[in-house]
């Protein structure tokens, strides 16, 4: 819909401030990476990059120029004239990045742009996009199903959930204030207790009954290196997870098939929910 | 052993079914040398028989390349209601007899023909002249190009062409620079095709052209008079030079094509 590929049935798209709602994909100045890199096959990284300028009819020179300064941002450089059949998913991203800011768009429009590729790239990519951000400076927004890849990158993030947004936010705001469970699970484990809903490792499990705590009993335990998980059956009804480290967790000399009491004064009330 | 066998069922079928009547063409056609065969080719009639093949092919195959690009454009990119009912018609000429085409255009532009005494009154001739022959062609040899490229439309998706929209590129541009690039060796193969198939027309033209030698006479339509006149050479040889252009048709094609796994 930014892009203008799709039409939305109501409300507006407006784009540094000009309504665009009516706008034809070609004239929003807006460049998109698509998940499954939208590659020109029939073209050489050079010529899938150099693609928008040449349709601006911008001089040969001048292209020759800005292509070469994206092939060297993308670090393509070597790789000029090959087809995009001779590269890698992880190259094939970087062209078609590079072909996106060629034509300097307003806005970047990431779409799963990692998607499709093994974590150990996802990783890389991502570490390089928010190198190059800094670089280029473009208003970028990237569409993810990753939140950790979202709360790594973003500034602003806006949770969809079942079409809606959920909340708009920075990463820290969606993590310390979350305005629905949906958001509050969803950057970060959550748990709920009764009506409250709380952090994992905001669970403070004690050996002694204490006032508000609700009573467990300690189901399964499993070391993860640095951190312990334990899962507990709650003497009410249902199972929450505990996360703590195994340090903790030796202090507190936990067992399976223990009682514990659970505290949980850091917990969250949703209105309406 | 079984490689074996599925190799001389398939080679056998070919060289009955292909390879024998082909090779007794040429052998009949140079049974007496290859001067009478050479004589018998380029009588006026037969010259000319094969200059109105010619053209008409040139005429058909530009046509239906177009409309045919169009068409598979419209089924694949643009859905409509009757998407399919088009999709069946484009195939009806492989289905529909030929004679069955040139009897349908006969009653159309007949004399008394719901377009043909209007155009008869506008002293515009379509039977037993080069329109009708020409309508009779791009009928029968309209699927090729769709039928080619339409498949190839449909897997290269539509990521691609909404890349280049985004990049600034109007609709013909998207056309020119990414669809057809893209699709250009599903067109050559169904130009190839159709050309191989206007060149061999023989029965929607027998019914519409009227026949008459030196006039409306194409190639096939020549090979089959030469035959039934007794001229067996005659006949024959045209035959040998109709093979040749569609073998040429075909290696220009082979050719052209690109080599496997450049892409």
């Amino acid at each position: 819909m930014i892009a203008g590929l799709e039409r939305p049935d109501a409300g507006r798209v407006t784009i540094s401030g000009e309504d665009a709602t009516g706008l034809a994909p070609r004239k929003r100045g807006v460049g998109f990476v698509f998940q499954h890199y939208a590659a020109f096959k029939h073209m050489t990284v050079r010529g899938n990059i150099a693609f928008g300028l040449k349709i601006r009819k911008r001089p040969r020179a001048e292209v020759r120029a800005r292509v070469d300064e994206l092939l060297a941002l993308v670090q393509l450089q070597p790789f000029a004239d090959r087809y995009p059949s001779q590269l890698s998913g992880g190259q094939r991203q970087r062209m078609a990045l590079a072909r996106a800011l060629a034509v300097e768009p307003k806005v970047l429009l990431l779409d799963e742009p990692f998607g499709a590729l093994d974590t150990r790239v996802r990783g890389e990519l991502r570490e390089w996009l928010h190198r190059l951000h800094d670089e280029v400076r473009v208003t970028t927004v990237f569409v993810t199903h990753d939140q950790e890849e979202a709360m790594a990158l973003a500034d602003q993030i806006a949770v969809l959930h079942e079409g809606r947004i959920e909340q708009v936010g920075s990463p820290r705001e969606l993590y310390d204030q979350p305005k629905t469970p949906f958001v509050m699970s969803f950057v970060g484990a959550a748990a709920q207790l009764g009506d409250r809903w709380v952090r994992q490792h905001d669970l403070d499990l004690r050996l002694e009954p204490a006032a508000g705590a609700f009573e467990a009993r300690v189901e399964r335990i499993a070391r993860l290196g640095f951190e312990a998980r334990i899962e507990l059956q709650l003497a009410d009804s249902g199972t929450v997870w505990a996360q703590m480290t195994c340090a903790e967790l030796d202090r507190l000399e936990l067992e399976r098939g223990a009682t514990v009491w659970v505290m949980a004064d850091r917990a969250r009330v949703f209105a309406g929910d | 052993m079984r490689k074996l066998a599925l190799r001389t069922v398939a080679l056998g079928y070919l060289a009955l079914i292909l390879l024998g009547p082909l090779s007794i063409v040429f052998w009949r056609a140079f049974e007496k040398g290859f001067g009478p065969a050479w004589s018998a080719v380029t009588t006026p009639a037969a010259m000319h028989a094969f200059q109105l093949t010619l053209e008409i092919t040139a005429i058909a195959v530009p046509a239906n390349t177009i409309f045919g690009v169009l068409c598979a454009l419209l089924i694949v990119r643009h859905p409509f209601p009757g998407k399919g009912l088009l999709n069946a018609f484009v195939d009806l000429p492989l289905a529909l007899s030929p004679v069955v085409v040139g009897f349908a255009l006969f009653l159309l532009y007949g004399r008394t023909g719901w377009f043909g005494s209007w155009l008869s009154s506008h002293g515009i001739r379509v039977l037993f002249a080069m329109p009708s022959m020409i309508l009779a062609t791009a009928f029968v040899s309209i699927p090729f190009v769709v039928r080619e490229v339409v498949p190839v439309l449909r897997e290269i998706g539509t990521d691609q062409e909404q890349a280049a929209e985004t990049l600034g590129a109007s609709q013909w541009q998207v056309f020119r620079r990414v669809t057809f690039p893209a699709i250009r060796w599903a067109v050559a193969y169904g130009v190839v095709l159709t050309t191989a198939r206007s060149l061999g027309e023989y029965g929607a033209v027998s019914v519409v052209s009227g026949r008459l030698a030196g006039q409306t006479e194409t190639a096939t339509l020549y090979v089959s008079d030469r035959y039934e006149n007794f001229d067996i050479v005659g006949a024959y040889a045209a035959s040998v030079v109709l093979a040749l252009m569609a073998i040429v048709v075909l290696l220009t094609m082979n050719l052209l094509r690109p080599k496997e796994g450049v892409h």
